[in-house]
């Protein structure tokens, strides 16, 4: 028995052991996401700055394949964390998750220096396969397309094997139907074709039906698994709610796929259609903020995990925030058409993803550790306290001043490029060269270093939060 | 919370969450069967290839109040005339070109890509080509070598990418092609080249 405080791996069971390994390239990732993020921000203002050598094309893509994989990697970690907690029995296919992990990572690795090292190709297949697909947010390279798919079809059959061996219960449940159309979605996206209007049909089945319905719906599963950690809230409560988020996420999230087929050629229908069922989409949001903020009342704030629980409580808000409002403020055709493609999806692109998923990674990152640490005190008065408060402030003030500067410039851009010029190529330069478009990327600029700042801090804490700890943790009631 | 009412059962939320899955799942798929019918290269809103040995204009429709593209009269890409299947080659090649590249993590398609660069959906009818005879070789010449042709007050330049004239024609052809998609009017007001001159 090793002393409280003291990182140990004989406190974790074998899932929780491979969720570690997970968090930790997640993390890393994280501040890849960020350095190529401050890349890229830094070109709108000085854009000589790399020409030539790591241009902005390149920037920009690291930074959100960065992203998405380090958000993936957050899930599957999160998934292995609860599996054996939550199905009584020990993971089916452990070995063959650690396999995957390095396999998974390596192909990571080899990915990103094909991306900064070879960067384009010529216009033939082979570019496609071995260098860059050029599609927005899955540029991956084909090979690593059927990769990501063995992987994460490796994942699926451990999830559901272990429940399946073990017990179901209702978060297991909801995560496993997740875990197919995650990886039956992927599939959509992993073909060419010519048509351009068929090309971006297919590929936001796998980004809208990924971001804005089967995403939500796992770290809704997360939630719940978090809430009973951290708060000791019961399990008929949350499970009850995780299916209500369920059925109005998938209910308005699958047809909401519709706003994004306002312009590339389809029918009109997908006007109304899309139009009506986005709309909704805030809805569940609204759902889980309530049932957050409601239990955390109903507990009295009594937390054995406060990191992890002012993360919880940053999710709920900035999922509804982020997603939900600020997806909201765009999505009805009569604004889209003026909004789409400028910087106004970019404001609502970075307070999404970040609101949406970083917050609930960064929870599980907090509940991971602690336990590591023989499941030490983490609520008031923890000793350092200031580091994860800090981090915690500077990370969400950074991120609502990027979104509020690309707002700025967002609205600039609607209206001078796109109401008044029309959209023309020097009606873009028009708006881009204005003050108010260069002040918003100025902001931006910032409160990206005050985002990254908060990063550091960070990961500073997640090394040293709870080490000099002794008391064990809160136990929270059940009832 | 009273456990007693059906309202508030977790048996009577699970099955809905199934059943709103299932049913807008089914929804989705016959829509999409529906809409694959009409995006179809060859169809009204999407037309076949072969549309770059046409004159292309945008034109306000006054029954939609939207702007529409309209296929004129023959006017071929560099002047030669290509059959159906040579025209879906040379757009294809440009579309796989424009992957290749990775134009869309500085150019939008359609709407969709990165902010860094002007949207290209209906750049082979802008007016920064100046006049029609002369836009398909400074377009080409531009997608060539564009590292040394400032155009903006910003200092902002695309970066040469190795793109050979083969590659820049058929890159050419596939943005020709794209004008002819029916965006529901989307760029809002674009002021096309003045095709007349």
């Amino acid at each position: 028995m090793t002393a409280l405080g003291a990182i140990d791996s004989v406190n974790l069971n074998g899932g929780q052991k491979l969720a570690i390994k997970y968090y930790s390239v997640a993390v890393i990732l994280f501040g890849a996401q960020i350095a190529f993020g401050l890349l890229a921000g830094l070109q709108y203002l000085i854009p000589d700055f790399l020409y030539g050598v790591l241009d902005f094309s390149i920037n920009r893509m690291v930074h959100i394949n960065a992203m998405v994989v380090w958000m993936l990697f957050g899930f599957i970690g999160s998934v292995y964390w609860l599996l054996e907690d939550e199905s009584g029995i020990p993971i089916v296919g452990l070995k063959l998750g650690n396999l995957v992990f390095w396999i998974f990572t390596l192909a990571v690795i080899v990915v990103v220096a094909v991306y900064l090292l070879v960067q384009v190709g010529p216009g033939e297949h082979s570019t496609l396969w071995f260098i860059t697909e050029g599609r927005e947010y899955i540029e991956a390279p084909r090979w690593a397309d059927i990769g990501i798919v063995v992987c994460l079809l490796v994942f699926f059959f451990n999830a559901a094997a272990t429940f399946g061996k073990g017990k179901w219960t209702g978060i297991g449940g909801v995560l496993v139907l997740d875990l197919i159309a995650l990886f039956g979605i992927y599939l959509a996206g992993m073909f060419y074709t010519t048509n351009i209007s068929v090309d971006q049909y297919w590929w936001w089945w796998v980004i809208h039906l990924w971001v804005e319905a089967t995403w939500e719906v796992l770290v809704g599963g997360l939630m719940a698994y978090g809430l009973m950690t951290v708060l000791g809230a019961r399990r008929k409560i949350v499970e009850t709610w995780l299916y209500i988020e369920v059925a109005l996420m998938f209910g308005s999230g699958i047809l909401g796929l519709g706003h994004h087929y306002f312009w590339i050629g389809t029918p009109e229908y997908w006007l109304s259609i899309g139009g009506f069922f986005s709309a909704l989409e805030p809805v569940p949001l609204v759902a889980m903020v309530v049932h957050a903020v409601f239990d955390s009342g109903v507990h009295k704030m009594r937390s054995s995990n406060h990191p992890a629980m002012g993360w919880l409580i940053a999710h709920a808000f900035g999922n509804f925030f982020g997603a939900g409002v600020w997806g909201f403020m765009h999505t009805l055709p009569q604004i889209n058409l003026f909004t789409h493609g400028t910087q106004w999806s970019a404001s609502h692109g970075h307070l999404a993803f970040f609101g949406a998923y970083a917050t609930i990674n960064i929870a599980f990152f907090y509940i991971a550790l602690q336990k590591w640490r023989g499941n030490v005190w983490m609520s008031g008065g923890l000793i350092g306290n200031w580091k994860w408060k800090w981090s915690m402030v500077l990370l969400n003030l950074g991120m609502v001043g990027m979104t509020m500067g690309l707002l700025v410039a967002g609205y600039e851009q609607s209206q001078i490029e796109r109401a008044i010029e029309g959209s023309t190529w020097a009606g873009y330069f028009a708006a881009q060269s204005h003050p108010w478009f260069q002040q918003g990327m100025f902001w931006r600029m910032i409160f990206g270093g005050m985002f990254a700042a908060g990063y550091v801090l960070l990961v500073w804490d997640l090394l040293t939060i709870g080490r000099r700890e002794t008391r064990p943790a809160l136990r929270t009631s059940t009832d | 919370m009273t456990t007693g009412t059906w309202w508030a059962s977790e048996t009577f939320w699970r099955k809905t969450a199934i059943w709103v899955t299932a049913g807008s799942f089914v929804v989705l798929v016959f829509l999409t069967f529906d809409s694959m019918s009409q995006i179809t290269a060859g169809t009204k809103r999407v037309p076949a290839y072969s549309a770059i040995n046409h004159r292309i204009e945008y034109q306000f429709d006054e029954k939609r109040h939207v702007q529409v593209p309209v296929i004129g009269a023959e006017e071929p890409l560099f002047g030669r005339k290509l059959t159906e299947q040579e025209a879906e080659a040379l757009v294809g090649k440009g579309k796989l070109t424009v992957q290749a590249k990775n134009c869309m993590a500085c150019h939008t398609l359609l709407g969709n890509g990165a902010y860094y660069a002007p949207d290209l959906t209906k750049a082979w009818l802008d007016p920064f080509w100046s006049s029609r005879k002369m836009r398909e070789e400074l377009m080409v010449e531009f997608i060539k070598d564009p590292s040394d042709k400032v155009h903006n007050s910003l200092g902002r330049r695309m970066p040469k990418l190795g793109v050979t004239d083969e590659e820049a024609r058929a890159i050419v052809a596939f943005l020709k092609w794209m004008s002819t998609i029916d965006t529901n009017g989307f760029p809002y007001n674009f002021k096309s080249l003045d095709q007349e001159n």
